[in-house]
């Protein structure tokens, strides 16, 4: 058991070590533009209408002091950080004056939702068919699965969810394509909402698992067809073992293994997939809200926005690593 | 070199469709330099014209004929993919070699910055740069940011070739006789990775032009500069699938699903070569 504390001991400080360097990255490359963030706002806000030259400076003075631009990079540095780990980092523009934490906070379950079901749904269809087919080579179903994956496995999230918006918004209306619920649907614990939410996550669901199942049916594939060539897999063959017993307690345990690393290896990837499609379908998750951020040019949301996607990246992937010893006995040895 | 190829295309169909596929947009790109129109002009030719033996992709609502315009834009979107796999697989070489074949706290450094670079998610790091930059942000420095980012994943997969050559005789064999430790690294262990380096650069391609087609969609690139993005980019701007100009959405999105798919065929048939227990089984011995 000592082995697998220190194993999830020393996982952790990587933890540490990825958001604080994630975080800080975000930071520096905001503050270290020589764009200001307060002559931003201030011209986005005087382009609209007409306002008095006082009424302006004030703006300007009330922005300063609440991005705090006025002072040295590194005391602006350490009170991000201050204020990032009591969870405040200020008020939004977008949505004034809702704090941009909230706004993250709101988004956050929506985003975090989609990603743990498709990844799932992904993960485990994924390589479960990959195993197959790497096992059964002549099977014909598999077979076509594998060219279809094919083709689809290497096409961008965003351009995938924009066929199916364009399939099932213009050619076939049968789903909704915008939005997390249904507008005349409460918030809350009902049948109805429930509904309404599953309905609108079928097809930004289906696009993140179109894209991302090719990655694992034929990295599976390929791994189980390298592992049926071993000797321990022929004894088992000449042994008598049931073929549905190779597979399961000999195959695709030992293939699982570099899988498992694989996904907390591209969990980043799959973020930023997520992030875009919801983007493409209106989601109110991480992504829209970014987006939104962006094109209001709200500097606090924006980085609040990217602190929290490293940071719930970095956590998801820490679950995942802490999932392995599961899988591999050998770790917990060590 | 050419013998290698063309086996590859002799018993690896895949190799050969993927190929085909690639070589038809390179070709496709190339056209871009006869061409008689100029693609950053607007309202040269009639507005939204289906395609026909005169436009042969139609023109866009912005009186641009597309066969040129998509032409342009393909070729600044695979130089724009070249130049990121280039750099990133300078710097994935780089830190693949040194870390493998160093060891020690060389290895535990980088490997530290190599997880940070792989956990931390793309996508928002680029909105960022786009939020700072603005308008900024043109193909060279967009190229040089993504290559930033996108190395560490194949630094990772080089590292792991370096550690197994480096208790090799011949490694010993070089060490041993004097060879430097650059030499050592240039000369005997690069011809090795090499195959690594172009499966990985083929489906660091895909990445870098999914992410520009992605940001340039939404805006965030510099929207002026023709590229499969940013003319998805306007036909959006322009309601393109409401208005009925569906050839201004459609090709490009065909072609640019075609280059996808190549370069993954490319990928994917480079990977099973590298392995030689699939390459034996391909050529059914």
């Amino acid at each position: 058991m000592t082995g697998y504390l220190s194993f999830v001991l020393k996982r952790v400080v990587q933890l540490i070590g990825v958001i604080a360097a994630g975080v800080s990255a975000s930071f520096f490359i905001t503050h270290l533009s020589p764009i200001n963030p307060v002559d931003q706002a201030v011209d986005r806000i005087t382009a609209r209408s007409g306002f008095r030259p006082d009424a302006i400076a004030e703006l300007r003075a009330a922005l300063t002091e609440l991005y705090g631009t006025d002072e040295p990079l590194l005391v602006q540095f350490a009170s991000f950080w201050g204020r990032l780990l009591q969870g405040d980092l200020g008020p939004s523009l977008i949505a004034f004056p809702t704090p941009a934490m909230d706004l993250v906070m709101r988004a956050l379950p929506w985003t975090a939702c989609l990603l743990v079901v498709t990844v799932l749904i992904t993960w485990v269809v994924g390589n479960l068919l990959g195993g197959l087919a790497g096992y059964y080579q002549n099977n014909r179903f598999l077979k076509a699965f594998g060219i279809v994956t094919m083709g689809l496995q290497p096409v961008p999230y965003y351009i995938v969810a924009f066929i199916l918006l364009i399939i099932f918004g213009f050619l076939w209306p049968v789903l909704p394509i915008s939005g997390g619920f249904a507008m005349n649907v409460r918030m809350g614990w009902s049948w109805e909402f429930a509904f309404s939410v599953l309905q609108h996550a079928i097809l930004p669901a289906t696009s993140l698992v179109l894209v991302g199942i090719g990655t694992w049916f034929l990295g599976m594939r390929a791994l189980v067809s390298n592992v049926v060539t071993e000797d321990y897999v022929t004894y088992a063959e000449l042994a008598g073992v049931r073929p549905g017993r190779i597979v399961r307690s000999y195959v695709l345990r030992n293939a699982m293994i570099p899988q498992l690393t694989g996904l907390a290896m591209s969990l980043g990837g799959i973020f930023s997939g997520t992030v875009i499609t919801e983007e493409v379908f209106n989601y109110p998750g991480l992504g829209s809200l970014l987006i939104d951020a962006v094109n209001g040019g709200d500097y606090g949301l924006v980085l609040a926005v990217s602190s929290v996607s490293i940071a719930a990246v970095g956590v998801a992937i820490l679950v995942v690593d802490l999932l392995y010893p599961v899988l591999d006995p050998r770790v917990k040895a060590e | 070199m050419f013998a290698v190829l063309r086996d590859l295309i002799r018993y690896n169909i895949e190799f050969a469709v993927g190929l085909v596929l690639v070589g038809i947009i390179v070709l496709y790109a190339c056209l871009s330099f006869f061409s008689p129109v100029d693609p950053t002009q607007i309202y040269l030719s009639i507005p939204d014209q289906p395609p026909s033996a005169q436009y042969w992709f139609g023109t866009n609502s912005r009186g641009q004929d597309m066969f040129w315009n998509l032409s342009f834009a393909f070729r600044n979107t695979l130089i724009f993919g070249l130049i990121v796999a280039a750099i990133s697989r300078v710097i994935s070489i780089t830190v693949g070699l040194l870390s493998g074949y160093l060891g020690g706290w060389v290895d535990r450094v980088l490997m530290f910055i190599n997880d940070i670079f792989v956990a931390v998610p793309s996508f928002p790091v680029l909105v960022l740069f786009y939020f700072v930059l603005r308008s900024g942000l043109n193909t060279y420095s967009l190229a040089a940011v993504m290559a930033v980012l996108g190395w560490a994943y194949d630094a990772r997969l080089i590292r792991s070739v370096t550690l197994s050559l480096k208790h090799r005789e011949f490694t010993l064999h070089a060490r041993y006789s004097g060879m430097s430790t650059p030499k050592i690294l240039l000369q005997e262990h690069l011809p090795y990775v090499m195959p690594i380096i172009f499966a990985t650069a083929m489906a660091n391609m895909i990445w870098s032009i999914g992410m520009e087609v992605t940001l340039a969609v939404l805006g965030f690139t510099n929207i002026n500069i023709p590229t499969v993005g940013t003319t998805l980019y306007w036909a959006n701007n322009h309601s393109a699938m409401v208005v009925g100009t569906w050839w201004w959405l459609v090709i490009p999105v065909v072609l640019i699903v075609i280059t996808f798919i190549g370069l993954f065929l490319l990928a994917v048939s480079l990977n099973e070569y590298i392995d030689p227990r699939s390459r034996l089984r391909r050529m059914g011995a």
